[in-house]
């Protein structure tokens, strides 16, 4: 069963997505993030989505669904290196993701994970 | 719908739809379908977007069914022109169905609104107990 | 519904490798000197023989009258193709029309050779039939030519639109664009474009748009640049919306744009001071001596 790397550093938890995922793939993300975020106590999430070319509503569902759910763990997830065309094809999907914050790219990522948090 | 002639050069391509993975299949045909069409990468990502969804819907909505991926021509410009069928429950009020929202629930879930935004034309034939067919087709 | 005489569907059956001939002969010697430099040989014969079959099988069809008929839609498909690519090569509308027009003369010919009997009125009828039909093809093949030369003219235009947005850098992670002049759907899609990906290779946190230079703004601009705001934050970056003039405020309200909590400043200085502070910068005076 092929899965998604998850990485820790300190307590940040850093995914990279690579591959074109499939549903279940992406289902299973969640899951095992979930489960990492609990197991150990991370206070982060770095989501690294810079190699994805394509992110529809399924994708844009489950990034906002870990958004909530590492919330509710007391973590904070934030998102980096989103494409510029799949920016905009999802302002044209009507998708906006709130809750999930985003930024440029990992550095800047782990420096908005370092900044206070505001509710 | 213009009048849309497939080009002879670039053939067809079938994908059948009956799993998860098949949808990433019609994904990265339609990519190549749009790289023949000439697509930008703005272009591309919004057509291979809209064969996701419309891919999914079939799949989940419609038990599974088939995507024909075209390079189609009006003479003046290129084209990608998609068709997703399956003989699915068929969608009772289109309408609805249309319309946005995902996180509201609008639209049934389907993405269809929005799938709608990412392409020029878009037609839509569904009979309940029979099945759904939807047809797109993005213009470089 | 004019059905065509057995002559003419004969003599484009019989006669179809010396219609071919005379016809590109035909062409390659008209005064429309372009054909002769700038189609192939092969190129032009392909066209001609194409045409000359579809012409005859939508013929047979027995319809000299109802180009929407389906039997006619792979004619004038393939003069449409035709009349797109001189149209794309520069050909004038007369030079593209010549093409199906230059047809008559050898069909006619053929026809007059054909003929047998003592009814001329016949012959004549059946020229004035093909006459006609020809006449419309070659008024079809005009249009598509002016379709295909305004397709020219406006990627052209777009190209221009890309070299008057540029993108500055202000400062580390600060990037500015000014826009001059109306912002319309395609326009506004290429600055949108343009300026991500200077966010992206640049990695700026904030970007200005500055629409000083924008004489006005309708309902459909306000929602494209809302949209370029909202990518831009999608992707982890801000913009900021700069030189919004009072008309422009006053569109923005009547037409109940929701402008969703962007960030506005009146002018472009303003703005990159905001910028500048977003980003943990103060700006001093240096002390002299």
């Amino acid at each position: 069963m092929d899965r998604i790397p998850i990485l820790r550093i300190g307590d940040t938890l850093l995914v990279t997505v690579q591959v074109d995922m499939h549903d279940q793939l992406a289902v299973r993300l969640l899951d095992d993030l979930t489960n990492a975020i609990a197991r150990t106590r991370a206070r982060g999430v770095l989501i690294d989505i810079s190699a994805l070319d394509v992110v529809d509503s399924f994708i844009g569902r489950m990034i906002a669904d870990v958004a909530a759910t590492s919330r509710i763990l007391d973590a904070q997830t934030v998102v980096v290196g989103m494409q510029p065309a799949v920016a905009i094809t999802l302002v044209e999907l009507g998708m906006s993701l709130p809750g999930v914050r985003t930024a440029l790219d990992v550095d800047m990522g782990m420096e908005l994970l370092r900044e206070p948090r505001n509710t | 719908m213009s009048p849309a002639i497939p080009d002879p050069n670039r053939p067809a391509i079938r994908v059948e739809i009956a799993a998860n993975e098949d949808v990433v299949i019609v994904r990265q045909r339609a990519r190549e379908q749009s790289q023949r069409a000439g697509f930008s990468l703005l272009e591309t990502t919004k057509l291979v977007t809209a064969a996701s969804e419309l891919a999914r819907n079939t799949l989940e909505h419609g038990g599974g069914g088939f995507a024909e991926l075209e390079v189609v021509t009006d003479g003046l410009r290129r084209g990608v022109r998609m068709t997703f069928t399956d003989e699915g429950p068929g969608i009772p009020d289109l309408d609805a169905a249309l319309r946005d929202g995902f996180t509201t629930g609008g639209g049934l879930g389907l993405g269809l609104g929005g799938s709608r935004r990412l392409v020029n034309e878009f037609h839509i034939e569904s009979t309940v107990g029979k099945g759904t067919r939807v047809q797109v087709i993005r213009w470089k | 519904m004019t059905t065509p005489s057995n002559r003419i569907i004969q003599v484009l059956e019989s006669s179809q490798v010396q219609l071919l001939a005379d016809w590109v002969k035909a062409l390659r010697s008209s005064s429309m000197s372009r054909t002769a430099t700038a189609i192939s040989d092969p190129e032009l014969q392909a066209q001609c023989q194409e045409f000359i079959s579809l012409f005859g099988n939508a013929i047979r069809s027995g319809d000299l009258e109802d180009l929407d008929a389906p039997a006619w839609k792979p004619v004038l498909e393939l003069l449409a193709g035709v009349s797109r690519s001189r149209g794309r090569q520069g050909f004038s509308p007369s030079e593209t029309a010549t093409f199906v027009l230059s047809f008559k003369e050898p069909l006619f010919a053929h026809l007059r050779r054909a003929f047998t009997g003592d009814n001329e009125a016949k012959l004549f009828s059946d020229v004035w039939d093909v006459s006609k039909l020809i006449d419309r093809l070659g008024l079809f093949t005009t249009e598509i030519h002016q379709q295909a030369r305004e397709e020219v003219i406006r990627r052209q235009g777009e190209e221009m639109l890309e070299l008057s947005t540029p993108v500055i850098q202000l400062w580390d992670g600060i990037l500015a664009m000014p826009i001059i002049g109306t912002l319309d759907s395609a326009r506004t899609q290429v600055v949108m474009e343009a300026l991500l990906q200077q966010v992206v290779a640049t990695r700026s946190p904030i970007a200005i748009l500055d629409i000083t230079g924008v004489p006005t703004v309708d309902t459909l601009t306000a929602q494209h640049l809302l949209k370029t705001v909202a990518a831009t934050r999608l992707m982890g970056a801000e913009c900021i919306i700069s030189g919004i003039r009072p008309q422009i405020a006053q569109t923005i309200v009547h037409l109940g744009v929701d402008l969703n909590g962007v960030l506005t400043k009146a002018s472009l200085a303003d703005a990159f001071r905001v910028a500048l502070e977003r980003l943990g910068h103060r700006i001093g005076t240096a002390a002299r001596g």
